[in-house]
């Protein structure tokens, strides 16, 4: 039986090598073994988006893939986002729209936005609302969430 | 005092460790050594336990430990109610374990301690418990039957029953010109803040600490001591960072003896994380009420006097919040209005569910929905606009502070400020609502739409009171240690612009602190819209005596009098030369009280601890206005425009009045469309997971419109404040059941029960 | 919510992922997307012995375009790809239509063509539009391989042809011949949520609007998504004006005999399902980019 397979993957631009069990979700492994706790379990069935993360630049629920599947795959996390002590646009337009409370959604929503926005030039509000859409926030009500994220699309020109 | 700070929408100074995912959440804390543990929870909503068999599990290798009721019978004592107790309570309350029965899908049997949690799980799917089920009550009147007993000592199924009544009601409706008679039931919906509830435990060196305590740690303290037999002073409840409460997270549970239990009796940490689809079966559940309620009024639409039944469905069990949701409901049923004579009796049902407790605005929600409902019912009926006729009962201004009457068990409910006609005012102007005629409509595309509104009033800042403890150092630091806690409003800027403006400092050197027992002997906690009340009163107290205290040791210092002297941005000025050179700093006045030739009070520290005392509510108000668009052939509800306006006396920081106003409208629109706790007639929660428990969505809450008032100030606090946490959701429920009502009236539709969703509105429809 | 343990194979060609379930069948849980199979694993409502994860093989993600005219998508194809890909807006724009409907873009990152039609939900969308283009599913096993037409394919509320050893491996979307015009109207919940009911709908009219043929297939009201037969009778040959549309929707209804769960009863999805067919015929008939209004 497979228990156990070795994994060779980089995050946030970090190469890193372990030892994981088959059956670890890759939310638990980055979590657990690699002590990336900014991202963060909400429900484990794919619906509240709190797991998000880059999967060679695609965002994905991290709760719904197993570790293994990150063999030789690039991640990136909300530790990558800002550049040292630079925090990265979205997360300062984060902060001056006080779009987060008790910030247990924000990494998710960070990492959702960032491909949104890499990927729509422009967006309406409307469009920023179901781009969002696949993430739970219990706390901000959203708008402040989506004005961050018009914020930043605004500011790129 | 001069005023920089408060009043101002300053961003967090918190958001940068949630921003970069360095917050430290109760799953995010690792120790060295520490097991997982995981819940045996029964499959059935009522049955007889007959035997565990723990030995397949306790093979797999991993798992350390297996503890039921027999290993904890020696310490076992009920699990006590923190608010509105009764004495018929007591027998319904729940122990940590289940012993002979379980009473609900959920109710933790057993707990496995192991390595991890994936093992723990699999002890889970071996341990053997043989169940002997027995019929379920899921129904409030099939319980009152009290045919199938849940509880066997006190051998009924009405843990509670009292009656509140003030006025002669019984006249009032002998004068009644017009009454109406309603049942409404407002739906089992939960808060599931998006972290679910977690903790580690640690005993070392006889020593108890607990990580990921929040809420009201405490008396959750003092409640563990009572139940481990094991002395507070070493006990630390400590508070990191927490994803959300909003009522449910932070009240003393089951898990929270059995997890400090094993983690003493085993001598390492202990981890628990709940799972998503555990919280939703073991969290408190809330808001499932059934009210029978007539009004009596004049033709003219002045309310004569209301009179209702309210049945709180309250699970299994009663939890530590005792009557409250049931009794909430009763406690404002009136709401803002002139109603001579009500009386209300409530009942505590007790049924094969999840127990219940409060959700943001517990019973305020429910209240809101049942009153403004029957209000607009009534203002068909006799042909009066349902503005018109709030306008004709609100509590004016000139009648405040004004007394309801008796509708709690243990005193009046006394409105202590409130402008209610300009509160509906704003938000009717908001909405257009005097331009907007018809008030209903069909578009072209045969969509009903129509505009709802409805006014509410909510009890605020909850006494006895609350502590803050500042320490400034030598640096010139201040650090404020609070007796509430935070789960996600922004304590540590809001009280720092308090104690910056009480104080006479920058807000730059103020840092707050929350949630450690460590912190302060004793705290009230965060809950019931009282943070700002009583934390940030705490806060400005303790800032005025601490400043009495700077200005006693400067004085002496500097051998002249307090009165000459003035604190601003942390330094000491001769008043009327402010802009003149400081004569000290804070640091420097910290080393004079540290100074044991100087120091007079010999205290060593520059240290003040203070306790703000509140013997009664205040109450925040206001009204929420919707226009929304039905599609009959589908029953899918769009809300065009929803105004949330709310009178908080005084906000500190406006930027989080607004956050919490909108966040809480956007979970009343999710609860009031969307969320149901579905039981089936086994007692079997259907609405088990996030495939079928609704939360709203970015494309579910429109751009809410929240205005927010300072209109009537607190008389009750020296800051003036009313708490501004649950304003946002109290009215959701009223609010869009009006609108939707008004849209669909002309197809014969009244909602008279939540939530209001497609096939709910489908079947109104047909019928 | 943390999986029961499996062992896990991560084969790099179809032939070695064949062999494993040649030698597992039931035992073998395939793992695509993950979307559907992850959520069922963590609430541990499936125990597979073993787990073949196919992501690593090579050649399963492809849109191609065939030499009839149609359009040959390799199971493993995300349905992102599918979203975004200008050939399949080409030649099958129903799909390009419907695949935005489908959970968030994050599942639709990852999720992929053959797991949403291996997994068969009744409610979803793929399976659906599948069904209403005369799709052809090709079925892989160490014994050879063959073809399903889409009507055989789905059998049941969760149950498709594929037998035990056998792997969907591409599926055929025939060249649509003729002046097409396409609907997809469903109702869910929230947004992205899977649909209570759904329809799928095309028409090929002639240059006087007359309906040549019709295709109107069902969805979230029964245990697989189904082409209305009757409904389609009735339009052929017709100018599907306003009264054609109600009978077919009347039709739609009458044929349908939906499950009631907590989201909506039978009624409810029975009469929907005509709202839905009624408002993706009225869909098809808007005019399309460079025409004018009827």
């Amino acid at each position: 039986m497979t228990t156990e397979r070795k994994i060779r993957l980089t995050v946030n631009g970090k190469a890193y090598e372990s030892l994981v069990p088959v059956r670890m979700t890759l939310v638990d492994f980055l979590r657990g073994e690699l002590d990336l706790t900014g991202t963060h379990v909400g429900c484990e069935h794919g619906v509240c988006g709190a797991c998000t993360i880059l999967v060679d630049g695609s965002a994905m629920r991290s709760c719904l893939m197993l570790a293994v599947q990150a063999d030789g795959a690039n991640l990136m996390t909300v530790e990558g986002l800002a550049e040292g002590p630079e925090l990265h646009p979205l997360q300062r337009a984060f902060q001056r729209n006080h779009a987060l409370q008790c910030g247990f959604c924000t990494p998710g929503l960070l990492m959702t936005a960032y491909e949104f926005l890499r990927d729509t030039s422009s967006p309406t509000e409307e469009q920023v609302r179901e781009g969002i859409s696949g993430n739970i926030c219990r706390c901000t009500g959203y708008a402040p969430i989506v004005q961050a994220i018009l914020d930043v699309s605004q500011e790129a020109g | 005092m001069v005023q920089q700070y408060i009043g101002a929408s300053i961003t967090r100074k918190e958001d940068e460790r949630f921003l970069t995912g360095r917050a430290t959440f109760a799953d995010d804390v690792k120790l060295p050594g520490m097991l997982h543990a995981a819940f045996v929870r029964s499959p059935h909503a009522h049955a007889r336990i007959v035997a565990i068999d723990t030995t397949a599990a306790l093979a797999i290798p991993g798992v350390v430990a297996i503890f039921t009721y027999e290993d904890i019978a020696d310490l076992a004592k009920p699990i006590p109610v923190r608010l509105y107790p009764l004495p018929s309570l007591e027998p319904f309350l729940q122990y940590p374990l289940a012993q002979d029965k379980v009473r609900y899908v959920g109710d933790p049997v057993a707990i496995v301690i192991a390595d991890s949690r994936y093992v723990g799980e699999d002890a889970l799917d071996v341990i053997d418990v043989t169940y002997e089920p027995l019929p379920a009550v899921v129904d409030i009147e099939d319980s009152l039957r009290d045919e199938t007993i849940i509880h066997e000592a006190p051998g009924t199924n009405l843990a509670a029953h009292y009656v509140v009544s003030t006025g002669d009601i019984d006249q009032a409706f002998r004068d009644a010109e017009y009454t109406r008679k309603e049942r409404f039931k407002t739906n089992r919906h939960t808060g599931n803040p998006l972290e679910t509830r977690g903790m580690v435990v640690a005993y070392d060196s006889g020593e108890l600490t607990v990580w990921g305590a929040t809420k009201v740690p405490h008396f959750n303290r003092e409640v563990l001591s009572s139940l481990l037999d094991f002395p507070e002073e070493k006990m630390h409840f400590v508070e990191g960072d927490v994803g959300g409460g909003f009522g449910i997270r932070g009240e003393f549970y089951p898990e929270d003896f059995l997890v400090p239990f094993a983690a003493m009796r085993l001598g390492r940490p202990v981890k628990w994380m709940e799972d998503r689809l555990e919280h939703l079966i073991a969290a408190n559940h809330s808001r499932d009420v059934l009210c029978d309620i007539e009004i009596a009024m004049k033709k003219d639409g002045a309310i004569l006097g209301i009179r209702a039944q309210v049945y709180g469905d309250m699970g299994g069990y009663i939890r530590t919040h005792g009557s409250l949701v049931p009794a909430s409901t009763a406690g404002l049923l009136m709401g803002p209005y002139n109603v001579p004579a009500y009386e209300c009796g409530v009942h505590c049902v007790i049924t094969n569910k999840t127990g219940v407790g409060t959700f943001r605005a517990p019973g305020r929600y429910e209240s809101c929905f049942i009153r403004e409902r029957l209000l607009d019912m009534a203002a068909a009926d006799l042909g009066i606009d349902p503005a018109e006729l709030r306008f004709k009962n609100l509590i004016q201004p000139s009648q405040m502070p004004y007394n309801a009457g008796r509708t709690r068990a243990d005193g009046d409910t006394i409105f202590d400020s409130g402008n209610y006609p300009q509160g509906l005012t704003r938000a009717l102007d908001q909405i257009g609502y005097a331009e907007t005629n018809p008030k209903r409509w069909v578009d072209e595309a045969g969509r009903y739409h129509g505009i709802g509104i409805a006014t509410y009033v909510k009890n605020t800042g909850r006494g006895p009171y609350e502590g803050a403890r500042i320490v400034i150092s030598g640096t010139g630091d201040v650090a404020v240690y609070l007796g509430i806690t935070t789960m996600g409003q922004g304590h540590e800027t809001t009280m720092a612009q308090i104690c910056a403006d009480s104080l006479g400092v920058s807000m730059d050197a103020v840092t707050i602190y929350h949630g450690n027992t460590d912190y302060i002997p004793f705290g009230g906690g965060t809950y019931g819209s009282r943070g700002t009340v009583m934390g940030g009163n705490a806060v400005h107290l303790a800032c005025q005596n601490m400043k009495e205290r700077i200005l006693s040791l400067a004085s002496t210092y500097l051998d002249t009098e307090p009165a000459n002297l003035v604190l601003q941005t942390g330094e000491i000025f001769r008043k009327g030369a402010e802009q003149g050179p400081a004569l000290l700093s804070l640091g420097e006045i910290a080393g004079l009280a540290e100074n044991p030739g100087f120091n007079e009070e010999g205290s060593g520290t520059l240290e003040i601890t203070a306790y703000f005392e509140a013997d009664q509510l205040t109450f925040s108000y206001g009204s929420h206005a919707a226009h929304v668009a039905v599609d009959p052939e589908t029953g899918k509800i769009e809300i065009i425009r929803y105004v949330v306006v709310e009178d908080i006396g005084r906000a500190i920081n406006p930027l989080m009045v607004h956050g919490q106003a909108v966040g809480g409208a956007a979970q009343g629109i999710g609860a009031t469309l969307l969320e149901e706790l579905v039981y089936d007639d086994s007692g079997q929660l259907l609405a088990g997971s996030f495939m079928d428990y609704l939360l709203p969505t970015s494309t579910d809450v429109p751009p809410i419109e929240s205005i927010v008032l300072e209109e009537a100030p607190s008389p009750l606090n020296p800051l003036g404040v009313k708490g501004a946490g649950e304003g946002g959701i109290v009215a959701t429920g009223a609010t869009l059941a009006n609108a939707v009502s008004n849209a669909l009236a002309p197809l014969g539709v009244q909602i008279t029960q939540l939530p209001i969703s497609p096939n709910f509105i489908a079947k109104l429809l047909s019928s | 919510m943390k999986p029961a343990r499996f062992d896990y194979y991560s084969p790099d060609s179809p032939n070695e992922a064949l062999e494993l379930l040649g030698q597992y069948g039931d035992d073998a849980k395939i793992l695509a997307g993950g979307q559907s199979l992850m959520p069922m694993m963590n609430m541990r409502l499936v125990r597979p012995k073993v787990v073949i994860d196919i992501n690593r093989i090579a050649g399963l993600s492809h849109i191609s375009p065939r030499p009839d005219g149609g359009l040959a998508v390799g199971a493993m194809t995300r349905q992102r790809e599918l979203e975004r890909s200008a050939l399949v807006l080409e030649t099958a724009p129903l799909l390009s239509l419907a695949i935005p409907y489908i959970g968030h873009f994050q599942i639709r990152n990852r999720g992929t063509v053959g797991g949403s039609l291996a997994h068969s939900d009744p409610a979803a969308e793929i399976p659906a539009v599948c069904l209403t283009l005369d799709t052809e599913f090709e079925l892989a096993s160490s014994a050879g391989e063959r073809t399903v037409k889409a009507e055989d394919f789905f059998l049941n509320h969760l149950t498709t042809a594929l037998e035990p050893a056998e792997l969907l491996t591409q599926i055929r979307i025939p060249q649509t011949v003729g002046n097409w015009r396409w609907g997809f109207q469903e109702v869910c919940r929230r947004d992205g949520d899977f649909a209570l009911v759904g329809a799928a709908t095309m028409l090929r009219l002639d240059d006087r609007g007359i309906c040549l043929e019709s295709r109107i297939t069902a969805f979230g009201a029964g245990g697989t998504p189904m082409r209305m037969n009757a409904a389609e009778n009735h339009l052929s040959g017709s100018s599907v004006n306003a009264d054609d549309r109600s009978e077919a929707a009347r039709l739609v209804s009458d044929a349908l005999d939906p499950i009631s769960d907590i989201h909506a009863s039978a009624k409810y999805r029975q009469d929907v399902a005509g709202v839905m067919v009624r408002r993706a015929l009225e869909q098809a008939l808007l005019p399309m980019e460079g025409e004018d209004a009827a």
